[in-house]
Formats: structure tokens, C-alpha cells, sequence
């Protein structure tokens, strides 16, 4: 096996962008029985949190040393490739989407669903539906991800020259612009109506809260996320989160809430990166901080190695993904959809990411042996593979 | 794990062999009054319970007998049997593609001519489709229940129906959350048709991934909606404001 291990990599990146990345597969299943493992059934935000956060961290690693070595041209230059590479990435995973629902809307007929088969209305003007798909207004269910991915990435390179140059006014500015979302309704607009499911002008607080770690202010707060206070109150809060969060499951047990909080609380805005999914998001961190210590000997043990592995390669496994909980529920709905069912599809998707990680690890280290054009910088191997 | 489908096995079983009621109501732990209806109250003991449907496609059957087997006829034959000695009638106001703002404009005009006791709001699946915003969806839901509230009637809420072969397509949990927070707020009953029907396709009850032309298991699955709804609104109408005040 490639060795993966340079010395300045902090393997917990990839490890829970790895298990975000096989959460994010789970719950796009729908009906699976096995997606009540993932997190968020116990607490307000998601695996989308984590996945967004990491990837900023790991964004203004790599990018960040570019830009200290390359200038800000060639660094700025490279982060609009990776947003184009998304791009692609997002188109291709459009077109899979396409056919599946021609062929499903071809195949099934059912008079009790005559109002659900409004959703391939879109499919008898493929003129405008290509257009907005091109636009990324239009974008199906599941597939709202990358194009925040996308946004994020194409607004970057400004932020990282300003977090070089003073990283607590950048944090300031990001904060500032998630406070002027929330106050003036600040959105992109969607096909064919409403807006984006995931504002990057909300969601970019905690992609630039992960670069601001990432370029050293995780060091700076490192203390006070580690002290025992700290992590008291982000463990009372996560409680607090599942009560809540169980509510949901037994509505019977709903009135358990007092209504003054309720009408504080909700409704838990996903759309705007609500102040209680990102305090979640907080608290869960900074638990895991406390119990996985950068130097765990765990991280590099044969058990976690393949979400490392798949951590490693986050674009092409989080594609991958998206194909993949097509295709199970694609299984699931033409061939049995039981239990054992749900879980075979499960285990078999995430092994499937596995194998392709595995895959590219091998692919990459074959190609890195031969002197050939242009190689990589260094660094850009180093936290987490790509940003 | 074996276990586990043994039970399954058996539950199903057991709803196969049951008459058609008992299949219906392997999901009634699913419908729970948590909230009453003093409209409904008054309107049983007058004597003269009126219930305005309110809904999109779903709401109604295509063909000749559609109407007939829709579930607010069904409703009504139920509500009827249930409450012997009241005059029981259930209008239905279907119009296909509409949006919960939209339908929410129809309500003046309904409330105005039936004088319902009673409007069923069914709504969710045309915005989850539209992709309408979410906050939009509940501001028009808020002001739904407001003007009905304000007719002089009450609120049921019914979310979409569960259909899996277009589970993966239609993002519709914003929509399902939103109605949820709705109904809990402003203390309306909420007719989850979503897990009653998820639970009716876990249990074998209805096979919903059947591709087929045929109308009969549509017009079972709305029998069994009008009857768990009826179960609903009287259950509903028989605890008074001041018993839901004790269990807050």
C-alpha cells in the first residue's frame, strides 16, 4: 500500500471526513434502516457539518502554503480548477440522476401516485430543465451539496489571502456576512422556484471557520476547546439535543418542550445554517477533540483505515456516494426493499467506496513514481489529499 | 437480525389474515389526538357536523368512481356510521398542482358557503415538488390555519402520502418538518398520512412499489385513510381545551 503517513498530516481530517462521507451515503438512501446510526437522528446538525468543516480546514491547508509559496495568482488559480473539477463532477452526477428518473418514469405507473409524478414534469421541457441544471438552480433532491461545494470554492481565494494576512478580521468578515444573511434574507434563487437548500452565504461561516482553523487558529483556541469547563458545557448541550431531537421520533412525548421553547427553537433552519445545528456542530467538535488527541495510536490502526482512506479522496468518494444511494434505492424499489435488503445495500455501498479509495490511493502512487510533467507540489498531498 | 424478520414475518401475517379494518389499523397507534377540536365538539352535539376538505391530487381518485372512493367520501360514510344521530357532510375542494399559499386563498370562499365545523387541510406534496421555499410554505400554512381559525372552524393538517419509488426524488422532509412544527405550535391535529403509510408498505398492509393500472389497492388505501381520519377528528373532538391544559 501507498504510504499515506507524511508527518505533518493530522489523520483525524480524513478519518471523520471519511465517516461523513459514509453518513452522507446512508441518509441519502431513503427507507434504509441502517441511516438510524447516523448522527443526525441524536442531535440538530449532520454529517453535511462535518463534511463542509473539513473541507475548509483542508481547503486553507493546502492552498493557504500555495498562496505563501506561489503568490496569490497561481493559488487562486488552482482553487478555481478544483471548483471547476467539481463542477464536472456535479454534471455527471446530474446525468445519472436524469436517467434514473426517465427510466422510473417510464416503467411505473400507479393511480394512488398520480400527484407524486409531478416530479417528471421537468422531463417534458428538457430545453429550460438543462439550462437551470447548467445554472445550478436546478438541482434534485440529494444534490445540493457540491453546488455549495462549488460556490464556496469559486469565493475562496479572497478569503485566504485575507486570512494570511489577518485571520481574525477574515473570521470577522465571514461572521459579518452570515449576520447580514440571516438579517436581510440574503439567498441564491432556485428552479423552478424558491432558493438554494444550502445558502453558501450561511454555510461559508463554517467552511471559513474550518480554514481558520486550519491555517493556525486551531492552535490559538486549542486551550480554552480543551479545558474540562469547555467540555461540560458542550456535553450538557448535546444532551440537551437529543432530548429535543427524540421529541421528534415520539411525538407523544412532544409536549415535554415548553412551548416558550419551542417558539424560540423552531422552526431549525437547515437552509441558513441555523445558530443551533452550528453550536451542535461546536460542541460535537470539541468532544471529539478531547477524546481523540491528534497523536491517538487508534487513527493509524487497520480498523479506521478505510475511512481514513476514503477521507483521503473526498470528492471523488462523495460522487461516488451520490451514485450509489441512486442506485440502492434503485435496488430497493425494483427488487425487494426488506430489511436485509437495506443492509446488504448498505454494507455492499460503503465497501464499494472502500475498493475505489483504495483504488486511487493505488492509482496516484503508481503515477507519483514516474517522472512525468508537471507533479504536484508536495502539499498538496498533505492534508487530506485534496481540499 | 432473523429475529427481527420473524417478527416482521408474523405481524404481516397476521395483518394479511385480519379483516380489511384491522389492516387499516395496524398503523392507528400512528394517528393520536393530541389536540382538540371545539368546533367539531359544538357541531356533534348541534347535531350537524359540515367538513370541508381542502387538497391537491392526492385528496381525490381519477375515473368514474373516483369520487366516490376518494377518502373524503369515505370520510364522510365513516363519520356518518360513527356519529348515528348527526347529520354528516363532507365537501371536497381538490384542484390538482395547487400550493399551500395558493389553496390557503380558497379559504374564505369555503368557509363562507359550507360553514364547515371542520376544514381537512391537505397539502405538502405540490410545494415539496415546486421546490416553493420552505419558509414560504410555513407562513402560508400559518396564515391557512389563521383564517380558518378565524371563520369559526377548526384545523386538521394531512401531509403527503408516502410513495417510495419517488422517495429518492422529491425532498420533501423540509416540508414534512415544517407542517410538524405548524401543527405543534399552533396546536392543531396533524393527520401523519406520511407514516401511516410508510407503515401500512412496512407491514405488507399495501403494497406500495406496485406498478399497475388498477384502481382497487388506491381505493382500499383511501378507505383505510378516511377511516383512521374519522378515528382522528372524534378522538379529537372529545377532549376539551382544558384537559390538553392539564397534560401541558
Amino acid at each position: 500500500m501507498y504510504p499515506v503517513v507524511p508527518v505533518a498530516r493530522d489523520l483525524r481530517l480524513d478519518l471523520f471526513r471519511g465517516l461523513a462521507l459514509w453518513l452522507i451515503f446512508l441518509d441519502h438512501i431513503p427507507s434504509n434502516i441502517v441511516s438510524w446510526v447516523t448522527i443526525r437522528n441524536y442531535g440538530f446538525s449532520d454529517a453535511t457539518e462535518i463534511f463542509v468543516f473539513i473541507s475548509g480546514f483542508t481547503a486553507a491547508f493546502v492552498y493557504g502554503r500555495a498562496m505563501r509559496e506561489r503568490g496569490v495568482v497561481v493559488a487562486g488559480a488552482r482553487i478555481l480548477k478544483r471548483a471547476w473539477q467539481v463542477y464536472v463532477a456535479h454534471i455527471f452526477l446530474f446525468v445519472v440522476y436524469m436517467a434514473e428518473i426517465a427510466y422510473v418514469s417510464a416503467s411505473f405507473d400507479n393511480p394512488l401516485f398520480k400527484e407524486e409524478m409531478g416530479i417528471f414534469d421537468f422531463l417534458q421541457q428538457p430545453d429550460v430543465t438543462l439550462v437551470q441544471a447548467l445554472l445550478l438552480k436546478f438541482k434534485p433532491a440529494n444534490m445540493d451539496v457540491l453546488p455549495l461545494y462549488i460556490t464556496l470554492l469559486a469565493g475562496f481565494p479572497p478569503f485566504v489571502w485575507l486570512l494570511l494576512r489577518a485571520p481574525t478580521l477574515a473570521l470577522a468578515a465571514s461572521v459579518a456576512l452570515y449576520v447580514l444573511t440571516w438579517q436581510f434574507s440574503w439567498n441564491l434563487p432556485a428552479y423552478p422556484s424558491g432558493e438554494w437548500a444550502f445558502n453558501p452565504f450561511a454555510w461559508q461561516l463554517i467552511f471559513c471557520f474550518g480554514a481558520w482553523c486550519g491555517l493556525g487558529g486551531a492552535d490559538k483556541i486549542g486551550p480554552i476547546v480543551r479545558s474540562p469547563f469547555t467540555v461540560a458545557i458542550a456535553a450538557a448541550y448535546l444532551l440537551f439535543s437529543f432530548a429535543v431531537v427524540m421529541t421528534w421520533y415520539f411525538p407523544r412525548y412532544a409536549h415535554l418542550v415548553p412551548h416558550w421553547l419551542s417558539d424560540w427553537m423552531y422552526p431549525i433552519d437547515k437552509t441558513n445554517l441555523d445558530v443551533l445545528r452550528f453550536a451542535h456542530f461546536l460542541a460535537l467538535a470539541t468532544i471529539t477533540v478531547y477524546f481523540v488527541p491528534r497523536d491517538w495510536p487508534g487513527l493509524k490502526s487497520r480498523i479506521l483505515y478505510p475511512a481514513v482512506l476514503c477521507g483521503q479522496h473526498s470528492l471523488e468518494i462523495f460522487c461516488l456516494g451520490v451514485f450509489l444511494s441512486f442506485a440502492a434505492h434503485f435496488v430497493m424499489v425494483q427488487m425487494a426493499s426488506g430489511v436485509v435488503v437495506q443492509v446488504v445495500v448498505s454494507i455492499i455501498g460503503i465497501i464499494a467506496m472502500i475498493a475505489t479509495a483504495a483504488l486511487i490511493t493505488w492509482y496516484k502512487g503508481v503515477e507519483g513514481r514516474h517522472p512525468g510533467p508537471p507533479t504536484r507540489p508536495p502539499g498538496a498531498t498533505l492534508a487530506g489529499g485534496e481540499a | 437480525m432473523r429475529a427481527l424478520v420473524a417478527v416482521v414475518l408474523v405481524v404481516c401475517a397476521g395483518a394479511a389474515l385480519a379483516g380489511d379494518d384491522s389492516a387499516c389499523s395496524v398503523a392507528s397507534s400512528l394517528v393520536h389526538a393530541d389536540f382538540p377540536l371545539p368546533h367539531v365538539a359544538d357541531a356533534i352535539k348541534s347535531k350537524r357536523l359540515t367538513v370541508a376538505v381542502v387538497g391537491s391530487a392526492s385528496s381525490s381518485l381519477a375515473g368514474a368512481t373516483g369520487i366516490k372512493a376518494a377518502y373524503p367520501n369515505k370520510l364522510e360514510g365513516v363519520l356518518a356510521s360513527r356519529l348515528t344521530d348527526v347529520t354528516v357532510k363532507v365537501v371536497a375542494y381538490v384542484k390538482p398542482r395547487q400550493t399551500a399559499a395558493e389553496m390557503e386563498k380558497e379559504f374564505e370562499k369555503v368557509l363562507l358557503e359550507d360553514k364547515p365545523a371542520l376544514v381537512v387541510w391537505q397539502t405538502g406534496t405540490v410545494d415539496a415538488i415546486r421546490g416553493i421555499d420552505p419558509e414560504d410554505f410555513r407562513s402560508a400554512l400559518d396564515e391557512g390555519v389563521d383564517a380558518v381559525h378565524a371563520g369559526g372552524a377548526d384545523v386538521v393538517l394531512m401531509n403527503m402520502q408516502y410513495s417510495p419509488r419517488t422517495e429518492s426524488m422529491i425532498a420533501a422532509n423540509n416540508y414534512v418538518d415544517v407542517m410538524r412544527w405548524v401543527a405543534l405550535q399552533r396546536e392543531v391535529p396533524l393527520f401523519d398520512r406520511l407514516a401511516v403509510m410508510r407503515q401500512w408498505n412496512e407491514f405488507g398492509t399495501f403494497d406500495l412499489l406496485a406498478a399497475t393500472k388498477d384502481t382497487d389497492m388506491a381505493e382500499r388505501v383511501h378507505a383505510c385513510i378516511g377511516q383512521l381520519l374519522a378515528d382522528l377528528i372524534i378522538d379529537s373532538a372529545k377532549i376539551t381545551a382544558t384537559e390538553t391544559g392539564a397534560v401541558r
